[in-house]
C-alpha cells in the first residue's frame, strides 16, 4: 500500500496527513508541487490542508494547476484514489475532479473547533469502516468552507449518494450542510474537517483513524 | 497592450462579504444601500497581438472559477 501526499508553498497539514496514512499501514511519499509525476505504484493521493500559494486569486486555484496536480487527476481518471481535506478539497474542486466550490465563511470568520460530523454514507472505501449516521468529532479549521453547487448539482449529488459527510449542525453556510463529497466512481473524496488531526489520543478524538484503516483495507487496485 | 478581466459572483451566489459590506454602510447612515456584491478587478499588461480568445482562455483556466463565477475582458 502506497500513498503520496503533495506539498505545496504553504501547506500546513502535510506531515500530519503523513503519520494517519503511516499509522494505517501505507508507506508514504511526499511529493512537490512542481513534480510531474507520481511515485510507480501509488495506490491513493492525499492532498492537504494548509494555504498552498497563500489562497492568492482563490483557495487552491493556483495549487491546481501545479504540475503535479496534472499527473494526480490523471491518477483519478484512470481510477485512482484521491483524499482532499480542507484545502485539498478546494484544490480538488478546482481541477473540477470534484464538483461545487468552497466560498467564504457565511459568517465571514475562520472556523477553528471540533465538530460533530455525520457519515451519510458507508459507501466507500474511505467510509467503509463508519455506520450510516455515526456522528464524529472532528476538528475544522477553515476561512472557506462554505460549500455552493447549483441546485440540480445538489439533487444529483444527493441522488447519487455521493455526499458523504455532513456537519451535523450549520457551521458555515455550506449548501445542505454538505462537509464531503466524493466522485462519481466514489474514489474521490474531499472534505473540510480534519480527519488526520483526530487519529491519534492526543489529539482528543480518534474518530478521523477508522477512514485511514477502512481505506487501507479497502483498496481495490486502479 | 492591456486587459482587464473583471471576475464577479454568478447571480444566484450568495456573497457574504458583499452583504458584510452592506451592513456595515447601513450602519454607518447611509441608508437605502439594498445589496452589495463584491468582485474582483485584474489588469494583464500582455505582448502585442495577444488575442481576446486567449485572454478569455485564461479566465476559462484560472482567472475564474466558472462554477460560482463570470467574467468579462476588455481590452485596450
Amino acid at each position: 500500500m502506497h500513498a503520496a501526499v503533495t506539498v505545496f508553498p504553504g501547506s500546513n497539514c502535510d506531515r500530519d496527513l503523513k503519520v494517519a496514512f503511516e499509522q494505517a499501514g501505507f508507506k508514504v511519499s511526499m511529493v512537490w508541487h512542481k513534480d510531474t509525476e507520481l511515485p510507480k505504484g501509488v495506490d491513493v493521493v492525499g492532498v492537504p490542508g494548509g494555504f498552498s500559494f497563500g489562497d492568492y486569486l482563490r483557495c487552491g486555484a493556483i495549487a491546481a494547476n501545479a504540475p503535479i496536480c496534472k499527473a494526480l487527476v490523471a491518477h483519478a481518471e484512470r481510477g485512482g484514489y484521491v483524499l482532499g481535506i480542507c484545502n485539498g478539497f478546494q484544490v480538488l474542486t478546482e481541477t473540477r475532479l470534484l464538483p461545487g466550490a468552497l466560498m467564504r465563511n457565511a459568517n465571514l470568520k475562520f472556523i477553528c473547533k471540533p465538530v460533530d460530523l455525520v457519515v451519510e454514507t458507508p459507501e466507500s472505501a474511505f467510509t467503509a469502516g463508519y455506520g450510516r449516521g455515526q456522528v464524529l468529532s472532528i476538528p475544522v479549521a477553515h476561512h472557506d468552507g462554505n460549500y455552493v453547487a447549483d441546485e440540480a448539482t445538489l439533487d444529483r449529488l444527493e441522488g447519487d449518494n455521493r455526499v458523504a459527510f455532513r456537519y451535523a449542525q450549520d457551521i458555515n453556510g455550506a449548501a445542505r450542510r454538505i462537509a464531503g463529497v466524493m466522485s462519481e466512481n466514489r474514489r474521490v473524496l474531499g472534505l473540510m474537517p480534519h480527519p488526520e488531526r483526530a487519529a491519534d489520543p492526543a489529539h482528543g478524538s480518534v474518530d478521523g483513524r477508522q477512514m485511514f484503516a477502512s481505506l487501507a483495507a479497502g483498496l481495490v487496485a486502479a | 497592450m492591456k486587459a482587464t478581466v473583471h471576475v464577479m459572483l454568478k447571480n444566484g451566489v450568495l456573497d457574504p462579504q458583499g452583504e458584510a459590506v452592506r451592513h456595515a454602510l447601513g450602519s454607518l447612515g447611509f441608508n437605502g444601500v439594498e445589496g452589495v456584491r463584491q468582485g474582483k478587478v485584474i489588469e494583464l499588461d500582455l505582448a502585442d497581438g495577444t488575442s481576446e480568445a486567449d485572454v478569455r482562455q485564461m479566465c476559462e483556466k484560472l482567472l475564474a472559477n466558472t462554477v460560482i463565477e463570470r467574467y468579462t475582458v476588455e481590452l485596450s
